[in-house]
């Protein structure tokens, strides 16, 4: 498998304590480019923080985290930002006060007359629409303010965001989960558009269907480390449950033994699975 | 949401409820716009109180002496609402804005009086001014640290910075009033005026447009509203939320001061006792020209507007001879009502 020995992102046993609270323990992950990768787990598993330990948000106890194979320490967001890693937060992280074209741009403004940091409206505000437009969204008035949208048109501000600025990873935080049927479709659209772009997309959901549907493969979470990785297309929902819960595991014994990662636990897990 | 109907562009008198696409304000929108922005509503309580004055009093109300001496009065006021503006913004307050206004007259005046007293030229009023600016953009900073890196809650760093700035200022003049600002200061900037408009409402309404632009129009502004709103959202987004914190209690700070200026050109002197209630009126003004005191929301229209709502009412309690502790009764009761009001829109808006 000559392109999975440098996958785009690959996280090295994570540790991360919160006081009594093991939320990381040892726990390995890859993504690689041009593939939606969902990572699952009950609650509690640790997905949150694997997640917010590869984005930046949080810096785990030890371990490594390694972009196209080299290591690469992650302090703040901005960091993450830096080497192409944008994050859609369950919460959103939207500024409900200020306007779609406002939250696209924040942080990251367009000036009219740079010295004095004279914003240039009009041009963030094409360029937000263009954004919207590219991902299919419908909002009717990208100056209105956050607050005064839909749950799911916040939703598509938040991705629409991430999907402009994300040059290699894109995590998504149960992107779906307040959405309706329709909306939803909309949002898997644009995850398998920005797939194709390129773009590793790293996805967290509950909705097994869901994920089976859009992802490409699957890596498991519980109890803080990997438990089993397949490939979507040939795993079922109940594969799925029951490596979530514990019925069913893939890998365990080869992460256990060392740091392995490289010889082949890949071709470990799927060829269990797809047995 | 299906689809169906491509109105991407926008016929202004569409009245439809669009449907999908991209559209612009137009028609429909725009009153709505009007219906929910805050100004409108100051704006026509403004109108509605000088109309009420001007018909009981029509030939003292609404004088352009009237006005202007108004004008005159709110200036320091109207300086300080404007940095007030800020920190509301970010969801914060500053209670220190009128003790840190005659710590920076005193500093400044203090400088004066061991300068030449009276006799100074504009370059004494000028190395004063700056020091009295600097001394409240100081003041502001420590505030600004309390509030961001300790994590104090505005109202208390301020109340305390309140009680400190002013006990500083007794400390400094044991208590009496220093006087004579230099000729420049207090006679030409005090008393004068430029094509026929006082140098204090000169002073005062460049001050307010000139940051009501950066308010509006740059990254300042901007990441002013964004923390208010959510600042774990600027914090993601890379934006330095307690450093902005620390410049926009430093700008609060640093305008208390120059209206510490103001004040000493319009009284002629330190006023140690005058300014205990400034924030408190302040903060009325700010609030009653649609900003929100949970951050966020606001602009510095309404505050232009709102902080003479006071002013007017003041004036015209006066004018039509109703005991003077009415006025008090009446902002009160209005603070509250523009509040509600506040409340009542957010909701209307969060359900639209």
């Amino acid at each position: 498998m000559p392109e999975e020995s440098t996958p785009l992102l690959e996280a090295r046993d994570l540790v991360k304590r919160y006081g009594q609270v093991q939320a990381l323990d040892e726990a390995n992950f890859t993504a690689g480019e041009g593939e939606v990768t969902a990572l699952i787990g009950d609650n509690g598993a640790g997905k949150s923080t694997l997640v917010k330990s590869l984005a930046g948000a949080l810096r785990p106890d030890s371990g490594q985290i390694l972009i196209s194979g080299r290591p690469v320490t992650m302090s703040s967001p901005l960091d993450a930002r830096a080497a192409g890693i944008e994050t859609v937060y369950q919460d959103l992280a939207l500024a409900p006060d200020l306007d779609a074209a406002a939250n696209l741009h924040l942080g990251r403004e367009i000036y009219w007359f740079r010295p004095l940091r004279i914003l240039n409206k009009p041009e963030m505000r094409r360029r937000a629409v263009t954004a919207f437009a590219d991902l299919g969204v419908e909002l009717r008035d990208v100056s209105a303010p956050v607050a005064s949208l839909s749950g799911g048109q916040r939703q598509s501000v938040a991705v629409a965001r991430a999907v402009a600025y994300a040059s290699k990873i894109i995590f998504m935080d149960e992107p779906t989960a307040a959405l309706g049927v329709l909306q939803r479709e909309r949002v898997l659209d644009n995850i398998r558009r920005v797939r194709d772009r390129g773009i590793a997309v790293v996805l967290i959901s509950h909705n097994m269907p869901e994920v089976l549907s859009v992802a490409d493969r699957v890596e498991v979470l519980r109890m803080g480390r990997r438990v089993a990785r397949f490939r979507a297309a040939d795993a079922t929902v109940e594969q799925l449950v029951g490596a979530m819960t514990g019925a069913l595991t893939t890998e365990e014994a080869t992460v256990r033994s060392g740091n392995g990662d490289s010889a082949g636990e890949n071709g470990n897990g799927d060829g269990k699975d797809a047995a | 949401m299906t689809g169906t109907r491509s109105d991407a562009t926008v016929t202004p008198d569409d009245t439809s409820p669009p449907r999908s696409g991209l559209r612009l304000p137009g028609g429909r929108e725009i009153g709505r716009r009007l219906f929910t922005a805050n100004e409108t509503w100051t704006i026509l309580a403004l109108v509605l109180i000088m109309a009420f004055f001007t018909v009981r009093a029509p030939n003292t109300f609404l004088t352009t002496n009237d006005l202007s001496l108004m004008a005159e009065n709110t200036s320091p006021l109207l300086i300080m609402a404007v940095g007030q503006t800020f920190v509301i913004l970010t969801a914060g307050i500053d209670l220190s804005v009128g003790s840190v206004l005659v710590l920076a007259s005193v500093v400044s005046d203090e400088y004066f009086v061991h300068n030449g007293g009276g006799k100074g030229g504009w370059v004494i009023v000028l190395i004063g001014t700056v020091i009295g600016v600097a001394s409240g953009a100081g003041w502001g900073t420590v505030q600004g640290f309390l509030v961001s890196k300790a994590k104090i809650p505005p109202l208390i760093a301020t109340l305390g910075g309140f009680g400190a700035a002013l006990g500083v200022s007794y400390l400094i003049t044991g208590g009496q009033d220093l006087g004579a600002p230099p000729g420049p200061l207090a006679d030409t900037i005090g008393l004068g005026s430029v094509a026929g408009v006082s140098w204090l409402i000169v002073i005062s309404f460049v001050v307010t447009l000139v940051f009501g632009l950066i308010l509006a129009h740059t990254r300042f502004g901007r990441y002013s509203y964004a923390i208010g709103s959510n600042p774990e959202a600027g914090r993601r987004a890379g934006v330095a939320v307690d450093r902005h914190l620390i410049k926009v209690y430093a700008l609060a700070g640093a305008l208390s001061g120059l209206a510490g200026l103001i004040s000493l050109a319009f009284n002629n002197g330190t006023t140690l006792t005058g300014h205990t209630t400034d924030n408190l009126t302040v903060i009325t003004g700010v609030v009653l020209g649609g900003a929100s005191l949970f951050g966020g929301r606001g602009s510095m229209l309404g505050t232009f507007i709102g902080i003479f709502i006071p002013q007017v009412l003041n004036t015209g309690l006066q004018i039509i001879g109703l005991n003077e502790y009415w006025q008090q009764v009446a902002i009160g009761i209005v603070l509250v009502c523009a509040v509600y009001l506040d409340q009542f829109r957010r909701r209307l808006r969060e359900r639209a």
